[in-house]
């Protein structure tokens, strides 16, 4: 299979603070690959390094076949969404679209087709300034900006932080059809839930990649049990998981609490004996299997 | 639990107007003292603007609100004085020191000098942060400076404080840790307001309501909401709300 991206070794630190470090990895043409990780693990840089917006302190990666040093080439060959807005403010939506067609030296008529499906929704603002937008046309104007050379690998930093779930969802639907045009994607989200969305994910923390693979596989891997339990008094219930022999973690998710245990260690009638005589009513125990958050957090766990 | 808590905040037809768009259109909602309230909506939804009148920046068009007793319409002063209010992004400044940060907050709110050197001791401890007390804010743990931000908007010990999308960007671990701090604040009496996009955090929320084209469309505690929507989580009742028609863009 064709490697779109090959990154070896790269690394980089900021006045003595390592932001990434010795970071490998490989993406394939027409993968939809996330970087999952909290704000400060290092996607931001990662991303500016590939698309030859920073330098590296060291390592060397190949991005469409060419070294990082081969600025141009690289630049005419990605898209690139920043995390922050960071289109013309004061420029017309077309105007901003017809700029940056311009400055890839192609115009937005030969081009049309591959921003259409986007560029529909935004048409009837055409002649409003990007400054005025609402959030979500702003990103999808960013979207379009980003596509209008034909780009052959898009990266994509943040683009569904601080949005709500459904508009997330409906923007992950639309990578989702830009994949199927045979688009290699990188994106980057603080969301553990969206890693689902992605063909492989890498999940990073602190400049380290903890692990790389499909989110089916890492999930799969989990080496634990985990349980999820709800009762009436979920305070409580945290207290008691927590103080219980043979568990590993408790955290919770939404209504439940999650506690993990080693695979030999588990009967969910000694936890439900043990809940009950602690005074929990309305007892709910079930085996689920791991999501990317329990995976995430267990890494983190162990990487500290 | 059968003490009766008073009303801390109440807003009745509360509504923003900007020219001919209506920001917030006629919301009506009363939180209780210590309760955990967490206002949802989607992007656009008029959460920013809602927050913003109760915490006296903006003045509504119209209907009527009360936060902490006071009238958001005429003491607005004194709302700002009994609230805590906490930023998406950090409000701490990232070139002063941990301890000068707590002592310029503690100053805004006009803490006396004794008081609120005694209040950052307690503070400091209580977030066993003693190893980055002379530390600059840029060079501290991200985790750190989200619990330390809400520390602070809590130095004048408000009746209620407003959490705008505390734990965006936050990784797994240090997002519960900071819940576990806000139940810790609401069992000493605090009520808490927050918004998220973390659907599993609303349901650590004793109520929610869910705010859809400047209305509250629903509230109710989160068991009752997913009850009432027949579904099983509250991302399903959020996507039924946002999205009636089902409709994607």
């Amino acid at each position: 299979m064709n490697q779109r991206v090959v990154a070896n070794k790269i690394t980089k630190k900021f006045r003595g603070v390592t932001a990434l470090d010795e970071i490998s990895f490989s993406v394939n043409e027409g993968e939809l690959f996330g970087f999952i990780g909290p704000d400060g693990a290092g996607k931001s840089t990662l991303f500016r390094i590939l698309t030859t917006v920073m330098n590296a302190d060291s390592g060397d990666a190949l991005v469409d076949g060419f070294p990082l040093k081969e600025e141009i080439k690289i630049r005419s060959r990605v898209g690139y969404m920043p995390g922050k807005f960071s289109l013309y403010p004061d420029l017309s939506v077309q105007e901003n679209l017809e700029f940056f067609a311009k400055v890839f030296g192609t115009t937005v008529q030969e081009n049309y087709s591959s921003i259409k499906e986007i560029y529909v929704q935004l048409e009837p603002f055409k002649d409003r300034r990007a400054g005025k937008l609402s959030g979500g046309m702003k990103q999808k104007l960013a979207l379009c900006c980003a596509l209008i050379h034909k780009p052959r690998v898009l990266f994509l930093d943040e683009p569904t932080t601080g949005v709500d779930p459904v508009s997330r969802r409906e923007f992950w639907e639309m990578l989702a059809r830009l994949k199927q045009g045979g688009l290699t994607i990188l994106v980057s989200t603080p969301y553990m839930d969206e890693a689902s969305r992605c063909d492989r994910v890498a999940l990073i923390q602190k400049g380290k990649i903890l692990e790389i693979d499909s989110p089916k596989e890492i999930t799969s891997k989990f080496p634990l049990n985990v349980i999820a339990v709800k009762s009436n008094q979920m305070l409580k219930l945290k207290e008691d998981l927590s103080t219980m022999e043979g568990k590993e973690s408790v955290h919770g998710f939404g209504e439940f609490m999650h506690i993990t245990m080693k695979k030999e260690n588990v009967s969910v009638t000694d936890l439900e004996n043990y809940l009950k005589q602690k005074g929990h009513e309305q007892i709910e125990i079930k085996n689920i299997e791991a999501s990317v958050e329990d995976c995430f957090m267990y890494l983190m766990e162990r990487s500290e | 639990m059968n003490t009766v808590r008073e009303n801390i905040i109440e807003v009745k037809n509360l509504e923003k107007r900007f020219g001919d768009f209506v920001a917030v259109n006629q919301i009506s909602f009363q939180v209780k003292s210590g309760e955990v309230f967490g206002f949802l909506g989607a992007n656009g939804a008029g959460k920013t603007t809602a927050i913003k009148m109760l915490i006296g920046l903006w003045m509504p068009t119209s209907g009527k609100a009360c936060v902490a007793g006071f009238d958001v319409f005429k003491e607005s002063n004194s709302i700002k004085k009994n609230i805590g209010y906490m930023a998406q992004r950090f409000s701490l400044y990232e070139d002063l020191t941990v301890i000068e940060n707590i002592q310029f907050y503690g100053g805004i709110y006009g803490l006396r000098k004794n008081i609120l050197n005694e209040r950052a001791e307690e503070l400091i401890a209580e977030l066993g942060m003693e190893s980055f007390r002379k530390e600059l804010i840029k060079n501290i743990p991200l985790g750190w400076k989200q619990k330390l931000a809400l520390s602070v908007a809590m130095i004048h010990k408000p009746k209620i404080v407003f959490l705008d999308e505390p734990t965006s960007g936050v990784d797994p671990i240090t997002r519960r840790q900071f819940w576990d701090l806000i139940y810790n604040a609401a069992s000493k009496g605090t009520t808490v307001f927050v918004t998220t996009h973390y659907m599993d955090e609303s349901e650590y929320c004793d109520r929610v309501s869910i705010m859809v084209d400047g209305k509250i469309e629903a509230l109710d505690t989160p068991s009752n909401l997913k009850k009432q929507f027949g579904v099983q989580s509250m991302d399903e009742v959020f996507v039924r709300l946002a999205r009636p028609s089902g409709a994607h863009v």
